[in-house]
């Protein structure tokens, strides 16, 4: 049976701001979503609060895995439970290795028990699933030997995302604007190599404000958030429709949230 | 040093440990010779005797107990003044000869060494071996086909003995005992301690290795190392430290003195990882000559207190020196550590980086001094402190001092202080890795710049203590 990623009238706020207010949202292993909405609505902060990040104050609202209440869990148990987001702005880290971090990163995804300090996978076996990965999506396999994200371009930090997705094959994944600051030969990388991942075992969620990316991929449903709430879902032509056309009609159909949006942006 | 030391079983638990994996106590009370506590004439005479040294040498002893004496404590650093030195053993002695084989060192002291996995790294990858324990070096070894050329690598009451003309024409040159007060009390109760000759053009591939071992209560450790490189020789120079945990005090003072001549290059690298109730006040110089490259590479964890700043004096034009300094202040303990950089000759440059990382309640400061002589024109150096602060209970300072004649030169400095990032600790944890875990990598991250420089075993060791210092009490 697939597993379903269950969002359940979830609110957030920062700071005391309200920021998602109510989004509703259910993936299944093997489905492809789409999230789509203008900047500022609440995209990176539902991936964030998804993925554990502590800076969020869940004011309302449930995360379930398969009935596991995933609020309760901190962001390793997370990533161990089967969660990945791969960054909108992944982070960089000094003085830590890629191939080094990876098999931390691996070990313990894969071994969900592992304590700090226990064995790590093979370092034989590792080197060669790196690096079979590593050519896979067109990543020169000196990057192995570099600092996590350090000194790389924005086209390389993504790139490194979803090596990081093809290595650790989670349940479910949420692709934060994956597809911004690429190059189109890259765009058409990565969305190849989300393909070839994309499987009945593997749930996504495509943040994204391009088509190419969904092109490769196509979702089974598409979602527009205004405001901190997914105000409409429809079929891969939404997202056609969206990137075509803007969201002035949508914010039409959704007086109220655009209103809202209105009244977040002029006091910011 | 062995990686896989931590999963040893450790049979004699009566002192507690904590985490420091270095804790264990041998319970060995067979010592040949054991001081009794305190320090006056009567203790440095006796150990002059003990060591059946020559006159010149017991009078520098007694002369430099003086100095000791009217030395007033410094009054800057750490908090040296709980120091009680009469409440200190100078001088003991748990093994009769120096061996030259392990087989043939007392099996109670072996058995440290086996587990702090000396005989395997010299098996691997070593030039030579010396091993201290307490007062004595017990243990020695080097490469035969480096004996053939000339290399002296001995333990330096050895050296007094069957090189005293070397010996006498470098001793106490570079550090005399009126330096400090710390530097003093060494050369009136030195003990053991490294001996290195390198004759010129001889250049030594692998690294030379000494191992400092305090196992007493209240012991004092008080090695004395010589090491002269001779033109155009290069080598480089190992030293690991520990000590059981014991309730109270121990002191290590240790005097260091290295003179480098032209054309050497010569490294000095120590990973220095006492548990934390000893004192660690050590005094390292070098003399660097013409186009010569001194380097130190200087590891502190553990301890009390340490106050350590390794010098070099740029003595002619195109030498260079170089120090990178990691430091770890954990709960309890303040590492005051740095650098000083004279340069007394034009052409001269300079490096310093340094490292420090303070969590649960640790202090961890930077001293550093640069010095330009009148006349040393064109010199530059460079300075880079950059310092992590793993809570708010921690604390970090920088203490940077430059003294230039000379306007023709180039100082820089930079420093940094900052915090474990949130947005790097959630990174690494949504990537499955525990707190501990992701903190330990920032932190070995952190430190990677100066790791990659110390050879394989103790980068692996390094890293490994880093870990054993983040696990646990993390948030
Ligand atoms: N730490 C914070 N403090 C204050 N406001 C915040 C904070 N983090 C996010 N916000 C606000 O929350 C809102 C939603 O931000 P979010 O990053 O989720 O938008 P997004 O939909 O991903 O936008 P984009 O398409 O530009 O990536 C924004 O108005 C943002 O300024
Ligand atoms: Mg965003």
């Amino acid at each position: 049976m697939s597993a379903i990623l269950k969002i359940s009238d979830l609110r957030v706020a920062v700071d005391g701001k309200p920021i998602l207010k109510g989004v509703n949202l259910e993936i299944r292993q093997g489905e492809i979503h789409a999230l789509m909405g203008p900047n500022g609505c609440g995209k990176s902060t539902l991936a964030y609060v998804v993925a554990g990040h502590p800076k969020y104050e869940i004011t309302g609202g449930a995360i379930e895995l398969d009935g596991v209440n995933v609020l309760e869990l901190d962001p390793c148990q997370r990533a161990r439970l089967g969660i990945f987001l791969a960054f909108q702005y992944p982070v960089t880290i000094p003085g830590v290795k890629v191939s080094d971090f990876l098999r931390h990163a691996v070990s313990n995804v894969r071994n969900p028990d592992r304590k700090e300090g226990e064995g790590l996978i093979p370092m034989k076996d590792f080197r060669k699933e790196l690096k079979d990965r590593m050519s896979e999506i067109d990543i020169d396999s000196e990057f192995a030997r570099r600092y996590l994200n350090d000194g790389f371009s924005g086209g390389e930090k993504k790139r490194m995302e979803i090596l990081q997705l093809s290595l650790l094959r989670p349940r479910f994944a949420i692709l934060d604007e994956t597809d911004s600051g690429l190059d189109s030969d890259a765009v058409r990388a990565v969305s190849e190599g989300i393909n070839k991942l994309h499987g009945p075992h593997m749930g996504v969620l495509i943040i994204t404000h391009h088509e190419r990316l969904l092109e490769f991929n196509k979702p089974s449903f598409t979602h527009v958030m205004l405001a901190g709430k997914i105000v409409e879902t429809g079929d891969a032509s939404l997202a056609h429709d969206l990137h075509a056309n803007g969201y002035a009609a949508v914010r039409e159909r959704h007086p109220t949230e655009a209103a809202e949006e209105q009244a977040v942006t002029v006091k910011a | 040093m062995s990686t896989d030391l931590a999963v040893q079983e450790r049979e004699d638990q009566d002192v507690g440990v904590g985490d420091y994996q270095f804790g264990f106590h041998d319970p060995t009370d067979k010592y040949v010779f054991k001081s009794r506590r305190g320090l006056d004439r009567e203790i440095v005479y006796q150990i002059s005797e003990m060591k059946k040294e020559p006159k010149w040498m017991r009078d520098f002893r007694i002369n430099s107990l003086e100095t000791f004496f009217q030395k007033p404590m410094p009054s800057w650093g750490g908090d040296v003044g709980e120091i009680d030195f009469q409440n200190i053993f100078y001088y003991m002695k748990a093994a009769a000869n120096l061996e030259k084989s392990w087989e043939d060192v007392p099996d109670d002291i072996r058995k440290t060494y086996d587990r702090l996995g000396i005989p395997e790294a010299e098996k691997k990858y070593l030039a030579g071996v010396k091993a201290q324990y307490e007062s004595e070096v017990i243990y020695g070894s080097l490469q035969e086909d480096l004996a053939k050329q000339g290399v002296i690598f001995t333990d330096t009451d050895s050296a007094l003995r069957d090189h005293p003309d070397l010996f006498r024409e470098y001793f106490g040159k570079i550090i005399p005992p009126n330096d400090n007060k710390f530097a003093a009390l060494n050369s009136a109760v030195w003990s053991g301690g490294s001996f290195i000759y390198v004759p010129p053009g001889v250049k030594i591939e692998f690294p030379l290795q000494a191992y400092f071992r305090i196992n007493s209560e209240n012991m004092g450790q008080f090695e004395r190392t010589l090491i002269i490189v001779d033109e155009g020789a290069s080598a480089h120079y190992v030293e690991g430290c520990t000590a059981p945990t014991y309730s109270s005090d121990s002191l290590h003072s240790a005097v260091v003195e290295i003179i480098v001549k032209r054309g050497g290059r010569f490294r000095y690298t120590t990973i220095q990882n006492w548990s934390n109730n000893v004192f660690n006040l050590v005094t390292k110089r070098a003399m660097a000559y013409g186009d010569s490259l001194m380097e130190w590479v200087d590891g502190n964890l553990g301890s009390k207190l340490t106050m350590k700043y390794p010098a070099i004096y740029l003595m002619e034009p195109g030498a260079r020196g170089e120090t990178l300094s990691i430091a770890f202040a954990n709960n309890g303990q303040h590492q005051d550590a740095g650098a000083k950089m004279v340069h007394c000759a034009p052409n001269t440059s300079s490096r310093v980086v340094s490292k420090s990382i303070s969590k649960g309640g640790g202090r961890a400061s930077y001293r550093g001094l640069v010095k330009v002589e009148k006349g040393a024109t064109n010199c530059k150096s460079n300075v880079v402190c950059d310092a992590l602060i793993l809570d708010s209970k921690s604390r970090s300072d920088t203490y940077p001092y430059i003294e230039a004649e000379d306007n023709q030169i180039s100082l820089e400095h930079e420093a940094s202080v900052s915090k474990i990032g949130e947005e790097q600790l959630f990174y690494l944890m949504s990537r499955g890795m525990t707190e501990a875990e992701a903190s330990a990598m920032i932190v070995t991250g952190f430190i990677e710049p100066l790791v990659k420089e110390l050879p394989m075993e103790y980068a692996v060791e390094m890293n490994r203590l880093i870990e054993l210092q983040m696990e646990g009490s993390v948030g």
